[in-house]
C-alpha cells in the first residue's frame, strides 16, 4: 500500500520494470532466506493513520500527562524552567537549518558553519577561553568527554570530583570512564557552606596526583563555589587540570571560569534557548584555555574555522583539525562524537545574541535578586536554607521535616516544587531544591510562601 | 542545466553588526535591589566585570539568522543523497506535534505519575524499536548513535568481565565500517582488529575465521554494509563469533535497507543502536542533535544503560534495577523530542515501514543501474549484486582520464541545486561517491539528479577545467580545506580571527 511521504511507493511497478525485477522479493536474494520476515512486525497501531488520526492520537496521549503549572514550576535538580524567546523558535524552525545535514559540503551550508563560528566565539567569550567545539550532546557527557581528554593530555588515570556536582553528571562520568581504568574519587562538601570541602580536596590531589579536578558552580545545591582560585592553585600545583561546569546562565554576573583558573569548562544550553524537554536534547559546551596549545589536538568534536576561497578573493567558513575525529581517524581519534548538538548550539548563539552583554548581565541579576528574595520569603514562612553559610544562585537547598509531604501538598496547588535530593544524598534526608528564575514573578513566589505557611497551619492543626 | 543560485548574503559576523547600547530582549528589573545586596555578599574578585559579546535588536537578530539559514540547504529544499546518513523527509506533523508545550515544558524530576502520557510515547517506542529489529529490550538513554556504539561496547565489555574473561581485549571490525564503530570501540578500551572486505563486497570471511581467538570481544558489523550489500555470510559469521564466545554487535545506520524484511536480532546480533534520526525521519539539526537507542537480547539485555521505561500493568515507570548495567551513558531519558518524533513516524506508517524498505532500495538500485552505465564511473565491489538503501560508485577511471575526481564532481552537483552524496568513503573505494536517495525521493528528482550526474561526466571530458572551477552557484565559491588548517592560520573565534587580521 503506498503512502505519501514515499512518493515512489505509487509507481513501484514501473521502477520494477526499470530495474528488471517482477518481484521485490529479488531485491532480496542475498538475504539467507531463513531470515526474511514472512509476519508483518507488530508495530503501531496495526494499520496506517492518517494526519488527524495521529493528531487524536498524541493528544490523548498528551491528556494523560497529569502534570499542570498554576504557576511556573520550581523545579530544578541542574535544569530549570527558563523562558525561550520565540525568535530562538522562529530561527531554529528554518528548514534550511533544521533539515540540513553536517556540514561536509561547506560552500552549500556557509550559514550553519558561520552560525556554528559564532556560537563558539559567543562561548569562547563567556567563558574566557581559547576554543569551545562545535557542541556535543549535553552537559553529562561534555563532563565525561572533558575527564577522557585530561587524561590523554596528563597521562594521568584518575579524575576527582566534587560530590556536590550534579549526580547524574558523575554517574555518567563514571560509565565513560571506570571501564578503561580511570578511577573517579568525589571531595565532599563543607556542611556549614555547602561548598567543596578544601582540605579535603587538596589531601586528595596531593595523594592521587589526579588527571583533572572537577567542579560545579554554582553546585548541584546551588550554592556558589567561591574558592576557585583556591582549587585551581592546588590543582596546578600538582600538575592536574582544572574542569568547571557553569551554567552559561550564571557567565554575565559570575566572573569566567577561565579567569579562575579553568583549563577546560563545560556547560549546558538547557538554560540558554534549549528549554526542558523532559531532560533532552540540549547541546553540551566544552572549550579549553590553552595558551600552549597542549588541549587543542586532544579535544574531542567538530572544530569550525575560517578559511579562504582557492581563488584567494573570498573567505568561509569549514570544519578543521578533522584529524582528530572518527571518520579520518578512526580508532586512535579523540572521540567517537559524531553527530553532535547543532542546532541546540545555534539557538544557543541566537539566544545570546537576543541578550547581549547588557541583557545576560541583566538576566543573571534578575535571577540573582529573585533568589534572594525566594530565600528571605522561604525564612519567613519557616522554610530554612540547608547550608546556612552558602550563598544559593537559582537553585536553593531548603530543610523540611515534612518535606515529601510539603512538596505533594504543593504539587496539589499546582506549584511544583522539587527533587527531592535523598536519593543521591542518603544524608540530606528532610531537604528539596527550589528553583526560581527570570520566569517567576514576585506574584508567584508570594504564592509559594503563602502555600508553604498554610502548610505549617495544616500540619499543627 | 538545471538552475540553481543560492542566496549570497555579505553578512557580517554577528560581532561586527553590534552595537553596545541595544537589546534585542526587554527584561524586567524589579528585583534589582536584591541583586545587589546579593552580589555584595560575595567576594569581589568572582563578580564578572566586563563581558563583550554583540548586543543587536530584535529584528537585526531575526534577519542575520534568516541570510545564515538561506546560506545553508536541507531536505526540504532538495535532495541530500548523503549515504549512511539516510536523509529522508522530515514530516511536519512529527515537528509540529513534538514541539507541543507539554513536552517541551516537562521538566524531566517532575513525578512519574505527572507524565504517564510521556512515558507511554517512551515505552512504546522502546517495544516497537525492539520489534522492529529483533531484540528483548531497548533503551532510549543515548543520545545519538555513536553513544549507542559506546554503550554496545562497554555492555560486551562489562559481559565478558563478569565471565571472568575479561581478558577478551579485541574488537573485530572490517575496513568498510562507519569510522564511528572503530572509534567506539577504542573508547570502551579495546584493540581494534581491522578485517579486509572481499570482491563481492561481504566482510572476509577467511580473514574473519583467521582474527577469530580467545582474545576476541566481539565482532561490530553495518548490515547492509556501506557498500549498500547485505552480507552474505552473516549467519555463519554469527555461528562462529559465538562459538568461540564472541558477540556480534549491529550498527544501525544502515537498517533502512532491511526494515521490515530482515531483524539483527534474527541474524544472531547480540546488541544493536539505531539512529532515530536516520531511519526513523527525525531531522538532522545541521549535525545534531539526534537521537539513539541500544537494544540488546539475552543475557546481554542485563547490561542496557538505565533508566528504561517499564510498565508494571497499571502505571508506567523508570526503571533502575536493571541487574548488570553498565550506569548511565548520559543524564536523564535521552533526547526526547527526536524521539517523539519517530514515534509519530512509526505510529503513522505502522505495517508500511515495508514499503520503505522496498522503495529505498528500489531507487537505490534504479538509480545505480542508470549511474553505472555512464563512462568514469566503476564499481569495485559486489558486480551484479542488488543494493539495498545505497550504494557506492567510484571516480577513479574518470580521475585517471580527465584530472575530475570525486570531490569535484561533488562541487559540480552542489552547482545544480543538489546536496553531494557522501565522498571519498568507505575508503577501500578510490574516488568514491556513496549514494543513498531514500525512500522519500521521487522519479522525477531521482532522474534529475542522474541528468546532472550524467551532465558532468559530459563536460569533465570535454572541458574538465569548467567542473574543477565548481561551485559557481553557492553562497561561496570553493574553499580552501588547507589554509584554514594550517597552524599560522587556525582561527576558532572572532576573538582569534581578529587578532590574526590586524
Amino acid at each position: 500500500m503506498p503512502h505519501p511521504w514515499i512518493p515512489n511507493s505509487y509507481i513501484k511497478n514501473e521502477l520494477m520494470k526499470e530495474v528488471g525485477i517482477s518481484s521485490i522479493l529479488e531485491l532480496f536474494n542475498d538475504v539467507p532466506r531463513e531470515l526474511l520476515l514472512v509476519k508483518n512486525l507488530n508495530i503501531g497501531f496495526g494499520r496506517p493513520l492518517t494526519e488527524y488520526q495521529l493528531v487524536r492520537v498524541f493528544d490523548n496521549l498528551m491528556k494523560k500527562n497529569a502534570y499542570s503549572y498554576k504557576v511556573p514550576p520550581f523545579l530544578g535538580g541542574g535544569v530549570c524552567f527558563h523562558y525561550v524567546p520565540a525568535v530562538v523558535k522562529h530561527v531554529a524552525s528554518r528548514s534550511e537549518f533544521y533539515t540540513a545535514y553536517t556540514p561536509y559540503q561547506p560552500e552549500i551550508t556557509q550559514g550553519i558553519t558561520r552560525a556554528l563560528f559564532e556560537y563558539q566565539s559567543l562561548m569562547a567569550d563567556l567563558y574566557a577561553v581559547d576554543v569551545v567545539n562545535a557542541s556535543v550532546y549535553n552537559g553529562s557527557t561534555a563532563m565525561a568527554e572533558a575527564v577522557r581528554l585530561t587524561v590523554r593530555v596528563t597521562g594521568r588515570k584518575s579524575a576527582v570530583i566534587s560530590r556536590s556536582t550534579h549526580p547524574e553528571v558523575i554517574e555518567v562520568v563514571r560509565t565513560w570512564s571506570e571501564p578503561v581504568g580511570i578511577s573517579v574519587s568525589t571531595v565532599d562538601y563543607d556542611r556549614d557552606t555547602g561548598r567543596v570541602d578544601l582540605s579535603e580536596l587538596e589531601d586528595q590531589v596531593r595523594k592521587l596526583k589526579p588527571a583533572a579536578v572537577a567542579i560545579q558552580t554554582p553546585n548541584f545545591f546551588g550554592i556558589i563555589e567561591q574558592d576557585l582560585k583556591e582549587v585551581s592553585q592546588v590543582v596546578h600545583e600538582n600538575g592536574s587540570l582544572l574542569i568547571v561546569y557553569e551554567d552559561p546562565i550564571f557567565t554575565g554576573i559570575l566572573e569566567a571560569p577561565g579567569k579562575l583558573g579553568a583549563d577546560i569548562v563545560v556547560g549546558d544550553t538547557s538554560s540558554i534557548g534549549s528549554g526542558l524537554n523532559f531532560g533532552g536534547p540540549s547541546a553540551g559546551i566544552l572549550g579549553i584555555r590553552d595558551p600552549e596549545e597542549k588541549l587543542l589536538r586532544q579535544l574531542p568534536g567538530r572544530l569550525i574555522g575560517y578559511t579562504k576561497t582557492v581563488d584567494g578573493e573570498d573567505s568561509g567558513y569549514i570544519m578543521v583539525l578533522q584529524t582528530r575525529e572518527q571518520h579520518i581517524r578512526r580508532e586512535r581519534a579523540t572521540s567517537n562524537i559524531t553527530t553532535n548538538s547543532t542546532l541546540e548550539a545555534i539557538k544557543a548563539a541566537v539566544y545570546l545574541t537576543l541578550l547581549g552583554s547588557t541583557g545576560l548581565k541583566k538576566l543573571g541579576e534578575s535571577i540573582a535578586g529573585r533568589t534572594a528574595f525566594l530565600v528571605e520569603r522561604l525564612k519567613s514562612v519557616g522554610l530554612e536554607p540547608a547550608f546556612k553559610e552558602g550563598v544559593y544562585l537559582r537553585e536553593v537547598l531548603f530543610r523540611h521535616p515534612n518535606v515529601s509531604d510539603l512538596r505533594n501538598f504543593l504539587k496539589r496547588h499546582g506549584v511544583y516544587i522539587g527533587p527531592l535530593v535523598d536519593r543521591f544524598y542518603p544524608e540530606l534526608s528532610n531537604c528539596g531544591l527550589v528553583c526560581v528564575t527570570e520566569v517567576h514573578s514576585k506574584e508567584d513566589i508570594e504564592t509559594l510562601a503563602e502555600l508553604v505557611r498554610k502548610f505549617s497551619e495544616v500540619m499543627a492543626s | 542545466m538545471t538552475i540553481f543560485r543560492q542566496a549570497k548574503w555579505n553578512e557580517p559576523i554577528v560581532y561586527e553588526i553590534s552595537r553596545d547600547s541595544k537589546e534585542g530582549v526587554l527584561l524586567d528589573e524589579e528585583f534589582r535591589d536584591y541583586a545587589l545586596r546579593f552580589l555584595s555578599k560575595l567576594p569581589k574578585h568572582i563578580i564578572r566585570d566586563s563581558l563583550n559579546i554583540p548586543s543587536l535588536s530584535e529584528v537585526e537578530v531575526v534577519r542575520h539568522f534568516t541570510r545564515l539559514s538561506q546560506m545553508s540547504y536541507g531536505v526540504d529544499l532538495g535532495p541530500v543523497p548523503l549515504g549512511s546518513c539516510t536523509m529522508k523527509y522530515n514530516p511536519k506533523i512529527c515537528e509540529e506535534l513534538a514541539s507541543d508545550r507539554r513536552i517541551v515544558e516537562a521538566h524531566p524530576y517532575l513525578d512519574e505519575e505527572d507524565v504517564q502520557g510521556l512515558l507511554e510515547i517512551l515505552y512504546t517506542l522502546q517495544k516497537w524499536l525492539a520489534e522492529i529489529v529483533g531484540m528483548d529490550v531497548c533503551s532510549l538513554q543515548t543520545p545519538a548513535g555513536a553513544a549507542g556504539e559506546l554503550a554496545g561496547a562497554l555492555m560486551i565489555k562489562k559481559y565478558h568481565r563478569d565471565l571472568g574473561e575479561g581478558h577478551r581485549d579485541e574488537m573485530i571490525v572490517p575496513d568498510s565500517a562507519h569510522g564511528s564503530n572503530p572509534a567506539s570501540a577504542a573508547m570502551a578500551g579495546f584493540k581494534v582488529v581491522r578485517i579486509p572486505t572481499d570482491p563481492r563486497g561481504n566482510t572476509d570471511i577467511e580473514a574473519l575465521r583467521a582474527a577469530l581467538s580467545k582474545r576476541t570481544a566481539g565482532v561490530m558489523l553495518t548490515n547492509p554494509n556501506t557498500l549498500g550489500l547485505f552480507e552474505e555470510y552473516i549467519v555463519d559469521i554469527a555461528r562462529e563469533v559465538h562459538g568461540i564466545g564472541g558477540l556480534l554487535y549491529y550498527d544501525g545506520a544502515n537498517l533502512n535497507g532491511i526494515l521490515g524484511y530482515a531483524r539483527p536480532g534474527d541474524m544472531g546480533f547480540d546488541v544493536a543502536h539505531l539512529n532515530l534520526h536516520k531511519t526513523f525521519a527525525a531531522p538532522h539539526g545541521g549535525g545534531g542533535p539526534g537521537a539513539g537507542a541500544i537494544c540488546a537480547k539475552g543475557a546481554l539485555a542485563d547490561y542496557l544503560p538505565v533508566p528504561l521505561v517499564e510498565y508494571d500493568g497499571r502505571k508506567y515507570y523508570f526503571k533502575y534495577d536493571v541487574p548488570r548495567t553498565i550506569g548511565r551513558i548520559s543524564w536523564f531519558y535521552g533526547n526526547i523530542i527526536p524521539a517523539i518524533k519517530s514515534f509519530l513516524y512509526i505510529a503513522t506508517l505502522g505495517p508500511l515501514v515495508k514499503e520503505v524498505a522496498e522503495v529505498a532500495n528500489l531507487n537505490t538500485n534504479y538509480m545505480l543501474k542508470k549511474l553505472s552505465a555512464l563512462p568514469g564511473v566503476d564499481l569495485v565491489y559486489g558486480y551484479g549484486r542488488w543494493r539495498k538503501h545505497e550504494f557506492v560508485i567510484s571516480f577513479e577511471k574518470l580521475y585517471k582520464e580527465t584530472g575530475v575526481g570525486a570531490e569535484d564532481v561533488a562541487k559540480a552537483l552542489l552547482d545544480r541545486g543538489f546536496h553531494a552524496p557522501t565522498i571519498l568513503f568507505p575508503l577501500i573505494v578510490p574516488e568514491a561517491h556513496m549514494i543513498e536517495v531514500t525512500e522519500t525521493e521521487s522519479r522525477e528528482n531521482i532522474d534529475n539528479l542522474i541528468n546532472a550526474y550524467k551532465e558532468i561526466i559530459n563536460i569533465a571530458y570535454t572541458n574538465p577545467s569548467e567542473i574543477k572551477r565548481s561551485p559557481q552557484n553557492t553562497s561561496v565559491k570553493r574553499l580552501d580545506t588547507v589554509y584554514g588548517n594550517l597552524p599560522k592560520n587556525i582561527a576558532l573565534t572572532y576573538r582569534s580571527l581578529k587578532g590574526k587580521t590586524a
